[in-house]
């Protein structure tokens, strides 16, 4: 089946396999990369996961794979969750729910100033 | 970016992102989620809410995201979601609605987030002093207060270093020792 093709349309519903609870929770702005093994196995992979896959061959935000495959956030969560589940995809640590700490935020307010 | 609708949010993240800005759609619930077919689904349930996102990176390694999404009320699960692990937020206002920004001061003030406001020049005729505007929205001095223009990449970059200094300072004294 072509994953670019009608096939592609399916219901979102669908494509989670049925389940609507992503299995952890995943910040907007983690990022996202394809496993070698994933890599490897991207020829057997189908619809959503392969585009996934294929996008975060270099890292990518959860976000911005929501917004490129055209799904709900919720949705792309319960994918990315399901290919880490199978080694296929590495999440990155993000920063820590209470914010930047120091150092972080001297090296951002650097980067700005040059940027 | 927070703000009212109309307000700057879609065109300051695109002024400085270094992608085309991405849209994306968050769901009102979990529960929600890859509903197409809304029969016999509450009408609640189905409320998407558009999000702009752009990104830029600051130095080798490290990224900045940008959030812009709608200053409702009703929107503030997203807020919730979007300030978790955040630098700030950048509240734009525009003078001729100056009401539309209050939500947005509110939620940050509550939290305790650190925020800026910038004031997206429209019409620069009628740009009130910003003193004016600190006393209208009630911010209190520490608030850092700006004009912008929101399709300016110099002018975003600008709120972007003022933004994070006000984080920066605040952490400092958060710091234990
Ligand atoms: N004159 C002027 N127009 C602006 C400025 N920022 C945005 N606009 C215009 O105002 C309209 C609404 O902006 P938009 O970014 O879509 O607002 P949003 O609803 O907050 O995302 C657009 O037509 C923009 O081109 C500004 O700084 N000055
Ligand atoms: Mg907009």
């Amino acid at each position: 089946m072509n994953p670019e093709g009608p096939d592609r349309l399916v219901r979102p519903y669908l494509i989670t396999g049925g389940r609507t609870q992503p299995s952890d929770e995943l910040p907007l702005e983690t990022l996202i990369e394809a496993t070698p093994h994933a890599l490897d196995l991207v020829g057997t992979l189908r619809f959503e996961p392969r585009r996934v896959v294929e996008l975060c061959r270099s890292p990518l935000s959860l976000a911005e794979v929501a917004a490129r495959i055209s799904v709900p956030l919720g949705v792309a969560r319960v994918i990315v969750a399901d290919l880490a589940a199978e080694d296929l995809l590495k999440i990155h640590r993000t920063v820590p729910a209470h914010g930047p700490d120091v150092p972080l935020l001297e090296r951002l307010l650097d980067g700005l100033s040059s940027c | 970016m927070a703000g009212g609708f109309g307000v700057g949010k879609t065109t300051a993240v695109g002024s400085i992102s270094e992608i085309d800005p991405l849209r994306t759609e968050a769901a009102m619930t979990s529960a929600s989620v890859g509903v197409d077919d809304t029969s016999g689904v509450d009408a609640k349930t189905t409320t998407t809410v558009a999000m702009d996102f752009g990104r830029l990176t600051v130095a080798d390694g490290l990224v900045l995201y940008l959030f812009g999404t709608p200053g409702q009320d009703r929107f503030w699960f997203m807020w919730d979601e979007l300030t978790r692990g955040a630098v700030g937020a950048l509240v734009l206002i525009d003078t001729r609605r100056l009401a539309d920004g209050f939500p947005a001061v509110d939620y940050f003030e509550q939290r305790d987030l650190p925020f800026l406001v910038g004031v997206n020049v429209f019409d620069p005729n009628h740009t009130p002093p910003l003193e004016e505007v600190r006393t209208a929205l009630a911010l209190s001095d520490d608030v850092p207060l700006m004009l912008c223009d929101a399709r300016n990449r110099e002018s975003v970059r600008m709120l972007l270093i003022e933004l994070t200094s006000h984080a920066l300072k605040r952490a400092k004294a958060a710091r234990p020792g």
